[in-house]
């Protein structure tokens, strides 16, 4: 009996469908890759260094958490890397490198490692690194003052500033194609309508994101855009301006998916979407800020844990 | 294994096993030189045990625990006992072992041949409980139950595995028997019998009223089943049996059957045998085989860091010895190779909601596991729908953080269960 051969022993199941984190946090980051690559190619290498710096520093903070908390090391997931791809996409193009890792400290530290790391985060990092970045160092944010200096051969004022200043008379210079096809300013990665929407369409497809949370958030934004516009039109822009510009397509796709952050029940996950895509539009028509997905999604992950008590009741239970 | 399909989106189909053609006769196990049998009794050496090591025994010989114990096993062989000894199984049950080495010549024992021409329920439970197929009857002693139903399980519950459908393709004349006997002795006259959609037509000769399962897994769990073909939804934490229904599987009503027939009991378990390529082999054994047995049978060479199982891929149980017997319940052996293996980690759930998706309970399991993990076992119950779980591993098959779902549950349910029996017995 003592040179018996040793199995493996565990409880069943013992099959398992292959899917890891890893996985799916990369594929994540190749879904943002063709709106990233058009932010390098509009904004050149600042636009390069941003994300890089947002890249490297949010892995480098992860480490050092690690470190410090003693834990095992989270950094091959690639979750941190996929925090600092989307930060850098939300960011201008001439943001300087301390605000960069200011950000990601927030994001990484502050927004998730605090709360035991993935899993455990209430909010969606990135947002709440940019929310605390734009609420203390506004100016930063402001498109029009932050890309002064560049002229890429369209109307280079940014879409929403213009809207909340101007009314629907200051948005002239914009069409539906244009903006679909990246000609606005906006943040390195946030700008490239197409490139979002396929990278989401990957995304859904593959089973990474949730769909009815993209799709419940665009008709959210969509239906609060159309009112609006029905009912003021030469104050309030249609749906399909309020779709293509700022943060929305990112948001929806990339932002409000967020897996921890986000609900997982059917009607929830639609409540979540719409109720975050309505208030976006609120917060553009009617709010202080120009753009409003930072801060309509952070309040929708508010909502997450109590939406996400409406559930189907489970086999064999009464009440 | 079934992988995940490039697209995510799609709900993975998962299915049985479908057995199409009526297959080749079982390859059959030569009967080995030794066996191991369990009683379901903890062994305790100051027991006045009704037989010892050295003792001779015949092929369908019964030997009971002890005078005060229904406890008993059939002898499959004949042989002589070589060792009682205690044997600790899952969730730390014990059994008694007897080990019997094998004569050459094989005595059939005649106890049974004397009652088997008038069938009653007592010749049955005190006979037939570790045929092959492991029929139940003690649950028709229970004051406290009332079985209206009995379903004859034509279906397997597990994937990979084809043994009861072989069973219902190539013995349904035994099946009907059984069926028969089974209405007369239990006095219950409503008998279902659940197959597949493609074995309707050979289920019709048995007997029983016909009703088909989905062949997508886990429809064929005791818990959905009953919900297919009875419309009765189990309320959490009863049994199927609470609510007057009892399963029989299709090679347990053929244990009945033949053996009111021809007047022995049994002793051939039919099993498949799935190797590490996956390629799977209808075997029978003697109930005691040990495994190593059959793997020399089929030319498998198992490795360390490989893995047995007893039973499917879902719901099986692993052993740690190739040396463990084959026993009445066991449908199927199993090899993984090492490499092959799908380990659970330490890493959190990231909330991605693949588990609710996939759950045929609709359990939320991502709020589950987390007061698992944090050892709240009665909020879980109470909050979170630990026990409307059917234990079909379908979570713990997809989470992509690889956490040991399943064994968080089965857990929690043991410890519950622990925790009510201190109570009760302190109370």
């Amino acid at each position: 009996m003592l040179n018996q051969k040793k199995f493996i022993v565990s409880h069943a199941p013992f099959w398992h469908d292959g899917s890891t984190v890893t996985a799916r946090n990369y594929n994540m980051i190749v879904a943002a890759l063709p709106a990233v690559l058009f932010g390098f190619i509009s904004y050149g290498m600042p636009a390069v260094g941003v994300v890089s710096l947002s890249i490297s520093s949010a892995i480098v903070w992860e480490l050092l958490f690690n470190k410090i908390s003693k834990r095992t090391i989270s950094i091959g997931d690639g979750n941190a890397a996929l925090i600092g791809i989307l930060f850098g996409m939300l960011l201008p193009a001439t943001s300087p490198w301390w605000l960069v890792i200011t950000g990601t400290f927030v994001a990484v530290v502050v927004g998730k490692q605090i709360y035991g790391g993935i899993g455990g985060n209430p909010f969606n990092p990135v947002l709440v690194g940019l929310a605390i970045l734009m609420l203390s160092w506004k100016d930063f944010f402001d498109f029009n003052e932050a890309l002064v200096n560049y002229d890429l051969g369209f109307a280079m004022v940014y879409p929403l500033s213009a809207l909340k200043h101007l009314g629907t008379s200051g948005i002239d210079a914009f069409n539906t194609a244009g903006l679909l096809m990246g000609q606005q300013s906006g943040g390195i990665g946030a700008t490239f309508g197409l490139g979002l929407i396929l990278g989401g369409i990957y995304l859904i497809a593959r089973g990474f994101i949730r769909w009815e949370i993209s799709v419940s958030f665009l008709a959210g934004v969509a239906i609060t855009a159309l009112l609006f516009n029905m009912s003021d039109p030469a104050n309030y822009a249609g749906p399909a301006f309020h779709l293509l510009t700022g943060y929305t397509l990112i948001g929806a796709f990339f932002l409000a998916t967020e897996d921890s952050s986000s609900p997982v029940n059917f009607l929830p996950m639609l409540i979540y979407g719409a109720g975050a895509g309505m208030l976006t539009v609120l917060i553009r028509n009617i709010g202080a800020f120009v753009d409003g997905v930072v801060l309509a999604i952070l309040i929708a992950n508010i909502i997450n844990p109590l939406v996400d008590k409406i559930r189907p009741k489970a086999l064999g239970k009464v009440i | 294994m079934i992988k995940r399909s490039f697209i995510g989106l799609a709900k993975p189909l998962i299915e049985y096993q479908a057995l199409n053609v009526t297959p080749l006769e079982p390859q059959k196990i030569p009967t080995p030189k030794n066996v191991t049998l369990f009683i379901d009794r903890p062994y305790d050496h100051r027991d006045s045990i009704l037989f010892n090591i050295g003792d001779q025994v015949k092929t369908g010989q019964k030997l009971s625990y002890a005078e005060d114990s229904d406890a008993y096993v059939i002898s499959t062989v004949t042989g002589t006992i070589s060792s009682i000894t205690s044997f600790v199984g899952d969730y730390g049950k014990a059994y008694t072992a007897i080990s019997i080495d094998v004569d050459a010549n094989e005595e059939t024992d005649d106890q049974f041949k004397e009652l088997f021409e008038a069938p009653t329920l007592d010749t049955a439970v005190n006979y037939l409980s570790g045929a092959p197929g492991n029929p139940s009857f003690k649950i028709f002693f229970d004051p406290e139950k009332s079985i209206n139903t009995i379903i004859v399980c034509g279906v397997d519950s597990d994937l990979l595995i084809t043994t009861n459908q072989y069973v219902i393709k190539a013995h349904i004349n035994a099946i009907n028997n059984g069926v028969r006997i089974l209405k007369k002795i239990t006095g219950i006259d409503n008998i279902l019998i659940a197959v597949p959609e493609n074995m309707m037509q050979d289920a019709a000769a048995s007997g029983a009223e016909v009703r088909t399962v989905d062949s997508e897994y886990p429809s064929a769990l005791p818990h959905l089943m009953m919900q297919k073909i009875s419309g009765q939804v189990v309320p959490a934490g009863k049994s199927c049996e609470d609510l007057g229904v009892c399963f029989f599987s299709a090679e347990g009503v053929v244990s009945i059957g033949k053996a009111f027939d021809e007047g022995n009991i049994p002793v051939t378990k039919i099993l498949t045998f799935v190797d590490k390529n996956g390629a799977k082999t209808l075997i029978s054994a003697r109930i005691g085989t040990p495994v190593h047995e059959i793997l020399s049978a089929c030319d498998v060479t198992v490795n360390e860091k490989d893995r047995i199982i007893l039973g499917g891929p879902m719901t099986g149980s692993s052993i740690y010895s190739e040396h463990h017997p084959i026993q009445p319940d066991t449908d199927a052996v199993m090899i993984q190779d090492g490499k092959d293996l799908a380990l659970v980690s330490d890493y959190p759930c990231i909330n991605c909601g693949e588990c609710i998706r996939i759950c045929p309970a609709k359990i939320p399991v991502n709020m589950l596991v987390r007061f698992l993990e944090a050892g709240k076992y009665e909020e879980a119950a109470e909050e979170y729908d630990l026990y409307s779980c059917v234990e079909c591993g379908l979570c713990s098959f997809v989470c992509v953080s690889r956490m040991p779902i399943l064994h968080y549950i089965k857990l929690a349910k043991y410890e519950l269960g622990r925790i009510s029996t201190a109570e009760a017995t302190n109370a």
